[in-house]
């Protein structure tokens, strides 16, 4: 017995009637069930997707088989080769090789494939983390001056709702022309990079605005009576009740900005010419498609990996942060 | 020095526009300090309104609103009352204890002292095993009752509450009377407090305030007198008698 402590427990037994005891053995039980509640749910959550996973491959590589047993390239059957994509290994490359692709070393390069794109998704996700806490601050900011002065959300919405149908690759190369000629103004040099940024930025704040707005305007009028009844000043209301209460709408709206910041960042990179990204190297592996199919999948399939990878951290930050889900004001 | 000093206050509200409500007429009232005052009518006639011009969360359109012998402004920016809603109001992203020390936070109490008074005030309303707990997980008599702690912690000399145990079974209710009584005993607190039970309205007070309807007005006070209650005052005659009156007074106003 390593101490008596253990042994008191033991002793105690399940009909206990100390009302203090029988708490404390009740509350750890529920702390065991939560802890394992969490590990079979990550648990199942992996295991779904990898089977989602392996469904797709199965689909993709059982499509291709079907296509290559009725040879579509003789007939031109309605669907497959003409809606759908030819299954030859130019159009559809073996899934085997795509992920051999991943531990090819390409010619002229020292390193695996892997590598390389794990290293240009590092500089993609750069530009679009910094483009997302800009987005981030921006939007918040925007909400916050909307909540408070209703004219201004009047005056100010149409706008911030027409600047997200400015098409994207058009902005992306004046953004980097003028980064380079103009944006001298900084304290820092500008980069390249940072005019992609500034794309992920322009897709971030936008849905960190409008469901920011959302959130900070959640608290009921008796949430708001109350910090009133007390003085609270506006920093104090701002801290204790409306930012708290917003905090499931932003995360929502984090979610969505994390995914489409690097999307914006991939396009703003294609764009724009940027080099040292994912954006740059799914362009280069399109151009050489011909000789070279399965690596333009396995730079897409990169890219759809950073995009769950920065979901996911999200998801992991607002666990942190607000603990359950769904928590507001009560009645 | 009164407590409250209402005089000759009206609310219009929406003046000018077509959705204009004359919710107040004229009220007069005088509060003194320790009093407990329950202010009872019919749907709609101005109690929430009056209870917010006391607190300073709305101004009267005319008239003046005194607390503790200074504006209603003042008075709620020296944070002078406590305040309990029909809702509990609770935030749900703070648990029990945080939330009894919201008030206490923005009054700038320090850290072991806010903790000290939490701790007191849930052994006032029996919630000690809570503590930790969000609000979500409370029953709403639970819920009621920590707004209740809340709006005693930082020991007001004024209490409003607007239908705190509205949404409350009888049993829990009757339970709820008696530690708020007990609390106003022991604080010496003022309480004006909104009831739509004539019973309840009774049963706590020194004096009952019956208004119109709206536009609301004071139709009626009525001194109640009881000495201290206990469970057997809920069957005593001179109780009944109270009740009587009350609702007498109340049927005159809806007529
Ligand atoms: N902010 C407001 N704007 C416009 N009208 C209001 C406002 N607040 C209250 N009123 C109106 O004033 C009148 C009195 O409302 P109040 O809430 O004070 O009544 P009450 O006596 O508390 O009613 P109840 O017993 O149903 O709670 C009602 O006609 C209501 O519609
Ligand atoms: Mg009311």
């Amino acid at each position: 017995m390593p101490n008596t402590h253990a042994g008191a427990d033991m002793g105690i037994g399940a009909e206990t009637d100390d009302p203090l005891v029988r708490e404390h053995r009740i509350k750890q039980q529920a702390a065991q069930e939560l802890r394992r509640d969490a590990v079979v749910r990550i648990v199942r959550q992996t295991v779904t997707f990898v089977v989602f996973l392996g469904l797709l491959a199965g689909l993709y590589t059982g499509y291709k088989a079907f296509g290559q047993a009725i040879d579509d390239r003789q007939h031109d059957w309605a669907v497959v080769g003409s809606v759908l994509p030819r299954t030859d290994d130019l159009n559809m490359p073996p899934v085997g090789e795509i992920f051999g692709q991943f531990l090819e070393t390409p010619g002229g390069q020292n390193q695996i494939y892997v590598k390389i794109l794990f290293d240009e998704a590092l500089f993609t996700l750069r530009e679009a983390f910094a483009g997302f806490m800009v987005g981030l601050v921006i939007g918040m900011a925007i909400a916050l001056a909307l909540a408070q002065w209703r004219r201004i959300e009047q005056g100010l919405l149409p706008y911030v709702i027409a600047s997200q149908t400015i098409p994207l690759i058009a902005i992306a190369p004046i953004i980097v022309i003028w980064g380079r000629k103009n944006f001298d103004v900084f304290p820092w040099e500008w980069q390249d990079w940072m005019s992609v940024s500034i794309i992920a930025t322009y897709l971030t704040f936008f849905p960190v605005a409008v469901n920011g707005l959302r959130g900070l305007q959640s608290p009921r009028p008796e949430n708001q009576e109350l910090m009133d009844s007390y003085a609270a000043n506006w920093v104090q209301t701002l801290w204790r009740l409306r930012l708290p209460a917003s905090l499931p709408y932003l995360f929502a709206a984090l979610k969505i900005a994390a995914t489409a910041s690097i999307v914006g960042a991939i396009v703003g990179e294609i764009s724009s010419g940027v080099e040292g990204g994912l954006g740059r190297r799914i362009l280069r592996e399109a151009f050489n498609y011909t000789t070279g199919p399965d690596r333009l999948f396995a730079s897409v399939l990169g890219a759809a990996v950073l995009g769950i990878f920065v979901f996911l951290v999200v998801t992991g930050v607002e666990r942190l942060v607000v603990g359950r889900q769904d928590r507001g004001a009560t009645a | 020095m009164n407590a409250i000093d209402i005089r000759g206050a009206t609310k219009v509200f929406n003046p000018g526009k077509s959705n204009q409500v004359e919710a107040l007429a004229e009220i007069d009232l005088a509060v003194e300090p320790g009093e407990f005052i329950t202010l009872i009518g019919p749907s709609g006639c101005g109690k929430s309104t009056l209870l917010r011009l006391i607190a300073s969360l709305i101004s009267p359109s005319t008239g003046t609103v005194q607390v503790n012998a200074k504006p209603a402004e003042q008075a709620r920016l020296d944070r002078d009352y406590g305040m309990a809603f029909q809702t509990a109001g609770l935030f749900d992203w703070r648990t029990v204890t945080k939330n009894i020390e919201l008030p206490l936070e923005l009054m700038g109490w320090s850290k072991g002292n806010r903790r000290r008074r939490a701790a007191e005030m849930l052994e006032l309303v029996k919630l000690s095993d809570f503590s930790k707990h969000h609000p979500s997980e409370l029953s709403g008599g639970m819920q009621q009752r920590v707004a209740i702690a809340r709006a005693l912690a930082f020991s007001p000399s004024l209490l409003l509450m607007d239908e705190p145990f509205g949404a409350l079974d009888e049993m829990t209710r009757e339970h709820m009377q008696d530690e708020l009584l007990r609390i106003w005993k022991e604080t010496g607190t003022t309480v004006v407090f909104v009831t739509h039970s004539i019973p309840e309205a009774v049963y706590l007070s020194t004096r009952v305030v019956v208004m119109s309807p709206r536009p609301g007005t004071i139709a009626s006070t009525i001194g109640v007198g009881l000495g201290d209650r206990s469970a057997a005052t809920r069957d005593d005659p001179a109780f009944f008698r109270k009740v009587t009156e009350v609702r007498t007074a109340l049927r005159k106003v809806e007529e």
